[in-house]
């Protein structure tokens, strides 16, 4: 595997030199390999979001760099729209965007700023509505006539549709019954399999996090406070809940049957890996 | 780009300024825009950039601030001032001759004068929201238009309406900028091309926008009526404007600097 994204010394200051100048980033450094699924996390005003759109360009580094596929993205302030293309951003409550007249039209957004031919565009979009669930009959109405949980599907399709090397997803499941929280993240974990592009997940969600991510990155108050595989950073929960943050429910009834002086490992973090470990103490009974 | 609008921007702070009893500031401030024009001559515009200049000092807001206000009216202020270069005529022999443009003394003395009158204007009102939250600015106004509900105005309302719009500005902003960004994350290019090609590029962010506004203005008025608001009979306020000692020295002083800008006009011949 090789190394996509790199993020070098990073710093973002927000009104530089205004009386309400605030550090969003401080010296943040990380890097991630092609084909992985991050997940970052921390807790309210972190610098997250900040963090995400930097990815594609949208905010400009008061200091340091990024590198994306191996190229610095701020080499040329010119060429910045081809990192668009190459890096897709799926906001905050993304339903919000939507404007075309019908669905359509608006997944078709991106692709046609991407210059592609109709008979492409046309191919991409039904993929995108398709791994989104949304549909053929969908796809003529209106997206004002959908309900919340559609037009989070459609802005995301309009997104993938572009069918970007990075994808960033700034808690795309927020608001979401727990239903519709589940089929959304298997939509993107299963894009992410099979178009096997790097994936980045913000979310506040421990559960979704142990569930979905290869790694995790643990942002506080500008700086990275911890980035390892998942297990390992679950494994350090006193601390993440010291940073305002919290384990998997799961993760913490493991850690109370250990302070009970139970032999089991301090990783576990989804169900069925505890099921497992569950059943692997009782044979050692 | 958008966040750099400092129009109706306020930063908190705890100087005499800030503090000051909210009516006293607006009024002194229409004040000053009024001398402004009364005095026409060097010492009184003198006295004041000299005033602005001190208050900035004195509420500790950073003198940078004024370039930042000043930035989009740039265009505005060269206009007038090559204007009033070139077509103010004087009595005396033109000082440059350019074919059939002259350019007098007087034509120079206009354009600094106005161009100073500009930058005041702009420094001083600019002054008052940086140092003045929105909600006690209108409560300010309110009271101060207070006589005229006598006449049946609807005081309350209009402040009411103030209120929120000075409060949906940053709000807004905010959600302009937002949707900007998800539309440029799919590659809408909003400032580039022809005039054509830029309206029709901001139409992708002009929809949410709208649709996002008249939802904030339904959740709010939903939100009012949950509280029983009904407007303004008989409601009182939290916090009642009062003058301090302090606010009535520095209204007489700024009165005092304020009369020497008139008398200015005596001195100068």
């Amino acid at each position: 595997m090789s190394e996509f994204v790199r993020v070098e010394h990073l710093s973002y200051i927000y009104g530089q030199g205004m009386p309400d100048e605030t550090i969003a980033l401080d010296d943040v450094s990380f890097s991630i390999e092609e084909g992985q699924f991050v997940g970052i996390m921390g807790a309210t005003g972190c610098g997250k979001s900040t963090l995400i759109t930097h990815f594609n360009g949208l905010n400009r580094p008061t200091k340091g760099h990024i590198y994306i596929g191996g190229e610095d993205l701020w080499a040329d302030p010119g060429d910045i729209r081809r990192f668009r293309f190459l890096v897709g951003l799926v906001f905050q409550y993304p339903e919000y965007q939507l404007f075309e007249e019908t669905v359509y039209k608006d997944i078709a957004y991106g692709p046609r700023n991407m210059g592609l031919s109709e008979a492409e565009i046309d191919q991409r979009v039904r993929r995108a509505a398709e791994f989104c669930g949304l549909s053929d009959a969908s796809l003529q109405k209106s997206p004002f006539e959908l309900s919340g949980g559609q037009k989070r599907r459609v802005a995301i399709a309009g997104v993938l549709a572009m069918e970007p090397k990075l994808l960033v997803l700034d808690e795309p499941a927020a608001g979401l019954d727990p239903e519709g929280r589940d089929t959304i993240l298997g939509q993107i974990k299963a894009w992410h399999k099979e178009t096997g592009s790097t994936t980045i997940l913000v979310s506040h969600s421990m559960e979704d996090i142990a569930k979905y991510a290869d790694r995790v990155l643990v942002l506080n108050s500008g700086k990275v406070a911890m980035y390892d595989e998942t297990a390992k950073v679950f494994a350090r929960a006193p601390e993440l809940l010291e940073l305002g943050l919290s384990v998997p429910e799961v993760t913490k009834v493991f850690l109370q049957l250990r302070q009970w002086g139970l032999d089991i490992p301090v990783d576990v973090y989804t169900v069925p890996y505890a099921v497992k470990t569950i059943l692997a103490a009782k044979e050692g009974m | 780009m958008l966040r750099d609008i400092t129009i109706g921007q306020h930063f908190p702070g705890d100087s005499a300024l800030h503090n000051m009893d909210p009516r006293a500031k607006l009024v002194l401030t229409l004040v000053y825009i009024i001398m402004l024009f009364v005095a026409s001559n060097p010492i009184g515009l003198g006295i004041s950039i000299v005033l602005v200049f001190g208050l900035y000092l004195l509420a500790k807001i950073p003198l940078r601030l004024i370039g930042k206000s000043l930035k989009p009216i740039i265009p505005i202020i060269l206009f007038t001032a090559v204007l009033n270069v070139f077509f103010v005529t004087g009595e005396s022999e033109p000082l440059v001759s350019l074919g059939f443009l002259h350019i007098y003394r007087e034509g120079i003395d206009y354009a600094v004068l106005i161009v100073v009158r500009i930058i005041c204007i702009i420094a001083g009102t600019s002054l008052l929201t940086y140092t003045t939250s929105p909600i006690v600015l209108t409560a300010a106004i309110e009271q101060l238009l207070r006589p005229l509900s006598k006449l049946k105005f609807p005081v309350h309302e209009l402040a009411m309406m103030m209120t929120i719009a000075l409060r949906f500005i940053p709000l807004l902003i905010e959600e302009t900028d937002k949707i900007m960004n998800a539309q440029k994350a799919r590659g809408a290019q909003l400032d580039s091309g022809t005039l054509m090609q830029r309206v029709k590029a901001l139409i992708p962010v002009l929809i949410p926008l709208f649709i996002s506004a008249f939802r904030r203005a339904d959740e709010l008025a939903m939100a009012m009526e949950c509280r029983c608001y009904h407007g303004g009979e008989g409601r009182t306020r939290l916090k009642e404007l009062r003058m301090s000692g302090k606010d009535v020295w520095l209204t007489v002083a700024a009165v005092v600097v304020f009369v020497a800008m008139g008398m200015s006009n005596f001195l100068w011949k």
